[in-house]
Formats: C-alpha cells, sequence, structure tokens
C-alpha cells in the first residue's frame, strides 16, 4: 500500500483496541491482539502517551485511552496553561525588546489575548487579558489565520491600511507561512505596529503566537520595516516556549 | 569580550532548578527536575537529600548548555532553598541518615506541645524571634535525635552534622565545607536572632550537641568555590528561599514587602535593622546580610497551603489535570456559591499558629459544584492573605498601599484579581516572575562584584502587570467575615492524645 505510514495504522489499530476493550489492556495483551512485537508496540505506546491520546495506569503499568483524545474537537490547550508555561520567555521578551508583550489564542473568530506583559517604563498601563482583537488586522492574529484552515469572513477595516481583500490577505499569510512571523503596520490602530510569531505544541501544531507592539517609530525602521533585531527576539522567545510545550521533540 | 552571567540554584519543596540569568536580571536558561515526595504516614513529609544532590549534579550542565554559556563564563553561583527542611549525614563519607524532613511535616507535634509547657519555652522563643512550632528545625532536630539510638553520642563525637538544604548542598558542592547562612539559621529556632550565633540555652533545650551544627555566615559573601557541579565556580550567597524573594524584588528598604505564592505563600516586610517583635503570630526573621555589614530584618507572615491546594486538587481529587485549569474551572461560576475551603492541612500558620487545626470545607449544598469548589480553592489563597495583611498592618503600623507578588501562582489571573479585591490595593507583579531564584542570582553576583550595589539592582526592576481592586466594599465585608467563621470551624479538630 504506497503511501501510507505503517506506524500510524499501528498506532490507529492500538487505539481501537483500547477504546473497545473493557477497561486496561497490558502491553502484551495488545502486542498478542495486532501480532505485533512487544518493543515495537511498546515504542507506539510510548508516544501515544507523550501526546496525551493514551494513559498508563502507574501501579498496574496497563493503559487506557487518555483524556487528550476526549478534546481533540474542542481547544487543545488550556488558555491558563498557556500563559503558565509561556509566562517565564514572555518577561525576558519585554525585557530585551523594551515593548509590550502579549499572547493571543483564536476564540470565535478574534485573538483571545491570554497573557499581556507592561512595556517595562514603569508608565500607568491597564492589563488587557482577555480582550478580543480582530484576526486580519493584527500581527497576533495574522500569525494564528496562517496556520489554520482559512475561512474569509467579513474583513473590517480599522484603519487605511487593514487588510480588507481577501486575496491580499491570502497573500500576507502566505507570506507569514513563508518567513515564520508576522507583522502589522498601523493596520489595527494608527501609529501603532506590531511583530508576532507561532507558539508550536506537540507535533508542530501552532496553539498560540506571541508578539510586541508599539509605537510605529520603535518598532519599524524609515522604510516601515520592523527592526530585525526585534523580529529575532520575538521569534526567540516564541521557540523557547514551544520547546518547553513539546514541540519538536 | 565574552558575556558572563550568574547561576541560583532553586532547591524548592517540589522541584530543584538551575536557572541562568543575565546582566539586566533577565532569564537566560532554566533548568528543572521534581524529586519525590515521600509520605511514610499521614503527617509525615520527607525527602531523599541524596536524590536532591544528584539532580544539581545533572541539572548544572543542562542549564548551562540550554544558555550557550560555559563554566568560564559563570561569574558566581547563588543558592535559594526550602527553609527549615532538616537533613543528617555522616561527616566521614557524607551519606545521609534517613531522609531529609521537611517544613510540611508535623511529626513534632506531641514534643512542641510538650515543649510549650516547660518554663524556659517563652525564653527559646523570645531569642529565636519564632513561636514553637512544628514548621521550625529545632524541634525535628530534637525529634530525630531522639528516635535514633546511638546518633546523639555521634552527633556529640562530631561524626553526625546537621543542616538546612543549602548547609547540603554547599558541603557537596565544595567537598566538605559546613556552613549555613543567617537566614536559614534564623529558622531553626536555635539561633539567637539578635547575636547572630547558636544560642547554647537554646541548644540545651532542645538537646542539640553544637559539634553537629554547621558555621553560621552572612547570606551574602563568597563561602567557598565549588568542586563539584560548577566546579571552580564561587559560591557567592545562601538565602531562605522568601528571603531570596524578598532580595529578588529589591525590597531593600524598610516597609517595602513583598508576597511569594508557591507551595504556601510568604509575605515578608522588610524592617531594616530594627528587629521588630511580632504579639500577633508573624515571625520576626533574618532578612539578609551583606558580610561586613548589619543584618536586614523582617517580619514575615506564613501561610502554609495554598499552590499546595491547588495540586491537592488536581492529584488527589483530580478535578482538573494541570494547575492553570483551576482558573479555567473556577471562571465557569460567577461565585463561590456560598462555599468555603479552609485548607489546614497541617494545621494553621499565620495569625493563628494552631497545630490541631484541620482543613474544613463548610457551605455546601446541592447547588454546589466543581466550579464552585474550584473558586472555594483560589480563594482560600485570597483570604489567608488577607489576614496576614491585617496582622502585619496591625504589628509594624504601617498600611500597605501596595503589594509586589511573585511566583508561579501570580500567572493566575482570576487569582490575582480576588487578591487585589480582598486586600483592596493593587497588586503589581515585576518582570520576574522567579524572583526567588532572580535573589539568589543577585545576591551572589553582588558579592563577586557583577552588579555593583543595591541601586543597580533596583534599577532592573519594572512592572509587568498591575491588578486594580475592584470589589464592592459590602460583599468585601460580608465574604470575610464568611471566611472567618469558616476558619473558625478548623480549630480543636486533633485532640491530644
Amino acid at each position: 500500500m504506497p503511501g501510507t505510514v505503517q506506524s500510524i495504522e499501528r498506532a490507529a489499530a492500538i487505539l481501537r483496541i483500547l477504546a473497545g476493550g473493557p477497561g486496561r489492556l497490558g502491553l502484551s495483551e495488545i502486542a498478542r491482539a495486532l501480532d505485533l512485537a512487544k518493543g515495537t508496540t511498546h515504542g507506539i505506546l510510548r508516544t501515544l502517551q507523550v501526546v496525551g491520546f493514551v494513559e498508563q495506569d502507574r501501579v498496574s503499568g496497563q493503559y487506557q485511552l487518555g483524556g487528550a483524545l476526549l478534546h481533540l474537537g474542542t481547544s487543545y490547550l488550556d488558555i491558563n496553561e498557556l500563559r503558565s508555561r509561556s509566562i517565564n520567555w514572555a518577561d525576558p521578551l519585554a525585557a530585551r525588546s523594551g515593548e509590550a508583550v502579549r499572547i493571543g489564542t483564536v476564540l470565535e473568530g478574534r485573538v483571545l489575548v491570554v497573557h499581556h506583559v507592561f512595556r517595562p517604563d514603569d508608565t500607568f498601563q491597564t492589563l488587557d487579558v482577555g480582550a478580543l482583537l480582530p484576526l486580519h488586522a493584527t500581527a497576533l492574529g495574522k500569525v494564528l489565520l496562517a496556520y489554520r484552515p482559512f475561512v474569509s469572513s467579513d474583513l473590517e477595516a480599522y484603519t487605511r491600511l487593514t487588510i480588507v481583500e481577501p486575496k491580499a490577505l491570502a497573500a500576507a499569510l502566505e507570506g507569514v507561512r513563508e518567513t515564520g512571523w508576522a507583522t502589522e503596520v498601523e493596520e489595527f490602530l494608527l501609529g501603532q505596529a506590531a511583530v508576532a510569531a507561532p507558539i508550536r505544541g506537540y507535533g508542530g501544531l501552532v496553539v498560540g503566537a506571541i508578539g510586541i507592539s508599539g509605537p510605529v517609530e520603535r518598532i519599524c525602521d524609515s522604510r516601515y520595516r520592523p527592526h530585525q533585531r526585534l523580529v529575532t527576539y520575538v521569534r526567540d522567545a516564541a521557540r523557547a516556549v514551544s520547546r518547553d510545550l513539546g514541540a519538536a521533540r | 569580550m565574552t558575556e558572563s552571567f550568574v547561576v541560583a540554584i532553586d532547591q524548592g519543596t517540589t522541584s530543584t532548578r538551575c536557572i541562568v540569568f543575565d546582566r539586566r536580571g533577565q532569564l537566560v536558561s532554566l533548568a528543572q527536575q521534581e524529586h519525590k515526595q515521600h509520605f511514610p504516614r499521614p503527617g509525615w513529609v520527607e525527602h531523599d537529600a541524596a536524590e536532591i544532590w544528584r539532580n544539581v549534579e545533572r541539572l548544572a550542565p543542562r542549564a548551562l548548555r540550554r544558555a550557550g554559556i560555559g563554566l568560564d563564563q559563570v561569574a558566581a553561583l547563588g543558592i535559594a532553598n526550602q527553609r527549615e527542611t532538616t537533613v543528617l549525614w555522616d561527616r566521614r563519607n557524607g551519606t545521609p541518615i534517613g531522609r531529609a524532613i521537611t517544613w510540611q511535616d508535623t511529626r513534632t507535634d506531641a514534643l512542641v506541645h510538650e515543649l510549650e509547657g516547660r518554663p524556659e519555652a517563652k525564653e527559646v522563643e523570645h531569642r529565636a524571634g519564632l513561636p514553637l512550632a512544628t514548621y521550625f528545625s529545632g524541634p525535628r532536630l530534637q525529634w530525630i535525635l531522639d528516635h535514633t539510638p546511638g546518633l546523639r553520642e555521634r552527633a556529640e563525637r562530631g561524626d553526625v552534622l546537621c543542616g538546612t538544604m543549602e548547609t547540603w548542598l554547599i558541603w557537596n558542592l565544595t567537598g566538605g565545607l559546613h556552613v549555613t547562612d543567617v537566614t536559614n539559621a534564623s529558622r531553626t529556632m536555635l539561633l539567637d536572632v539578635r547575636s547572630l550565633d547558636w544560642s547554647e540555652e537554646s541548644l540545651s533545650f532542645f538537646g542539640i550537641p553544637r559539634a553537629m551544627l554547621p558555621e553560621v555566615r552572612p547570606s551574602i559573601g563568597v563561602f567557598g568555590t565549588a568542586t563539584a557541579a560548577f566546579p571552580g565556580v564561587r559560591i557567592g550567597a545562601a538565602l531562605g528561599d522568601q528571603q531570596a524573594a524578598l532580595f529578588g524584588q529589591t525590597c531593600f528598604t524598610p516597609g517595602e514587602a513583598k508576597c511569594t505564592y508557591g507551595t504556601g505563600s510568604f509575605l515578608l516586610l522588610n524592617t531594616g535593622n530594627e528587629l521588630v517583635r511580632s504579639d500577633n503570630g508573624l515571625l520576626s526573621t533574618v532578612a539578609y546580610q551583606i558580610a561586613g555589614e548589619p543584618a536586614a530584618y523582617a517580619l514575615e507572615g506564613s501561610i502554609a497551603i495554598t499552590g499546595s491546594l491547588v495540586q491537592w486538587f488536581r492529584d488527589q481529587l483530580e478535578l482538573i489535570s494541570s494547575a492553570p485549569e483551576i482558573e479555567t474551572l473556577a471562571r465557569t461560576v460567577a461565585d463561590n456559591g456560598g462555599c468555603y475551603i479552609v485548607p489546614a492541612f497541617s494545621g494553621l500558620y499565620a495569625p493563628y499558629w494552631r497545630s490541631e487545626a484541620r482543613g474544613v470545607i463548610v457551605g455546601l449544598t446541592s447547588y454546589i459544584t466543581k466550579g464552585h469548589l474550584a473558586r472555594a480553592v483560589l480563594e482560600a489563597t485570597a483570604w489567608q492573605t488577607r489576614e496576614v495583611v491585617d496582622a502585619m498592618n496591625a504589628n509594624s503600623g504601617l498600611t500597605l498601599t501596595t503589594l509586589k507578588v511573585d511566583g508561579g501562582m501570580t500567572a493566575d489571573n482570576l487569582l490575582m484579581q480576588m487578591i487585589a479585591d480582598v486586600l483592596d490595593v493593587p497588586l503589581v507583579r515585576p518582570l520576574a516572575v522567579e524572583t526567588v531564584s532572580l535573589g539568589a542570582a543577585y545576591a551572589a553576583g553582588l558579592a563577586v562584584g557583577y552588579w555593583p550595589d543595591l541601586d543597580g539592582l533596583r534599577r532592573n526592576w519594572h512592572i509587568a502587570g498591575q491588578w486594580m481592586p475592584a470589589m464592592d466594599p459590602v460583599v468585601r465585608s460580608a465574604e470575610y467575615a464568611n471566611w472567618r467563621r469558616a476558619v473558625e470551624r478548623t480549630f480543636d479538630w486533633i485532640q491530644p492524645a
């Protein structure tokens, strides 16, 4: 059967057996049922365990379906978990860039701000965790759009520079996928610019975006391109959070 | 010129971490390893000190590798550690004698009760600045000596050594230097908190041979050079974890306070070179001492169970699968539904100090869902903070106007808002949640001249987040009254045998 991956077929078979069984199953039972070597079966079970599809009982050592399977249809990563896991890397990003940091994820067609670090200049600022931002008009949103099936909907204009043409947006998202980061220059708020990069979880799945934002003259050079130094900080922070979340293991 | 860094070891209750910091006090890399919690009997909590040292040896290269730096780029090493946890070992081969008994362990309950009845007890408490409680190392040490045949004789001969975790780590790092710092020593009940040396009277009260105790050193000043884990690196500082957090929050001026939200939560107020005594359940403790300078003191309000209540909710009740999910669950409801949880798992700490209290869940009705329970879990941390702040305001004569917060639980926005609401003051989070490690790094860097002075450290401190109080005062006072009634229901649960 050309074009299929044997280990994925085997993994699927293991999940079916676990789903069909009365409860937990031992390694030898599973191996026997599929006529597989114990070592092979164990390797697949361990991988399924890492991604949360299978759980192993601590006492008996037997396997059962994991909780992550139940949440497959809903959100993959709890937003409070995402904040908790990224907080250590968002702070250094704010310190190095000198700008405010936000982390966002998708909620009902908008960017939900799940974490916000103030611009480190000790001026009065207000936490906007919980705020909703437009996907197509922000750097965070463009990152999130770039890595999911794209549904072109009502592209509202926030400024003269907001991308409102579906074709233009598709091209911009293609650019995000190519470079691995997104930018926003006066597309949402006049005088404001932003840079964002994807946060990835297990298997490389994009679970959120992290970015900085601030006045155009600080974020961008004279040609309205973000300073390379800032882009590097954002991408480094995104990679550090992704590493903590188990991406690219 | 190659850049240099400072490394902190944070030897905590559930895990050990090695963190690399740069000159701006920003985290460069982090390596972490949990260690096993041993619960041999109800109320007993032990750690394997050998396992913890092995973890440090493993974490050291991992942290440096992740930072992409070599040992020659490490300017100094600082240690922050879980306090009051006590370990004994054989002087000749360095093998631990039994497991380390942790600060959460309540096995000395009966012993403490008995000690309280002795005529010298008040003097011992006054000298130490602490109330007699199972929390501190002195009674724990006496218990071990009483319950291990022949141990006291070996200790008198100097064959057996004891220490808190920083003492154990420095002994292993340096291959045999037996020292402690004033902040850790101030949590034993054996130290005269004014003279900053072991008190002969207190030692004889607990029956502890002086030969087994480490030498007391200032917290900030070169202890020695490591020969293991970080060979060639100078150990610049050691502090108890909460004192390290106070230092990391740059609370160098009298009147500055911070609260660290972790397994337990600890509010410390810098009282300067004056030792302030408490009449309402706060501890008088050493904040830090720079070598060659007088010590800075602090008033401390300790709360035993905060983050560990969330862990209990996750691991024992299995209502959530990760700690941050407590916020998700709590947000499924608008209020606590009349339900309160008082987590007096090992008695109540400040301001009550009642070791016979045990936890309660009150206000249960058929209306209560797991969402309400999750809210009650978070509110327990908020109200316990309020009680400590009230005691601190009454004791110091100052009124707290803003609270600096740090620790892992500051990632919980709902909790931070609740605390701001019940305290009716703004909460500020600095641009470094890992203040325990940062404080150890700051202290070590200061000792070797990596940072010039305290002002230089202060300039690194910036606000990263702020929560403003927004609770109706009528609701606040009604809820506080309910909380206090719930607390009263925990009293006198354990009856003297």
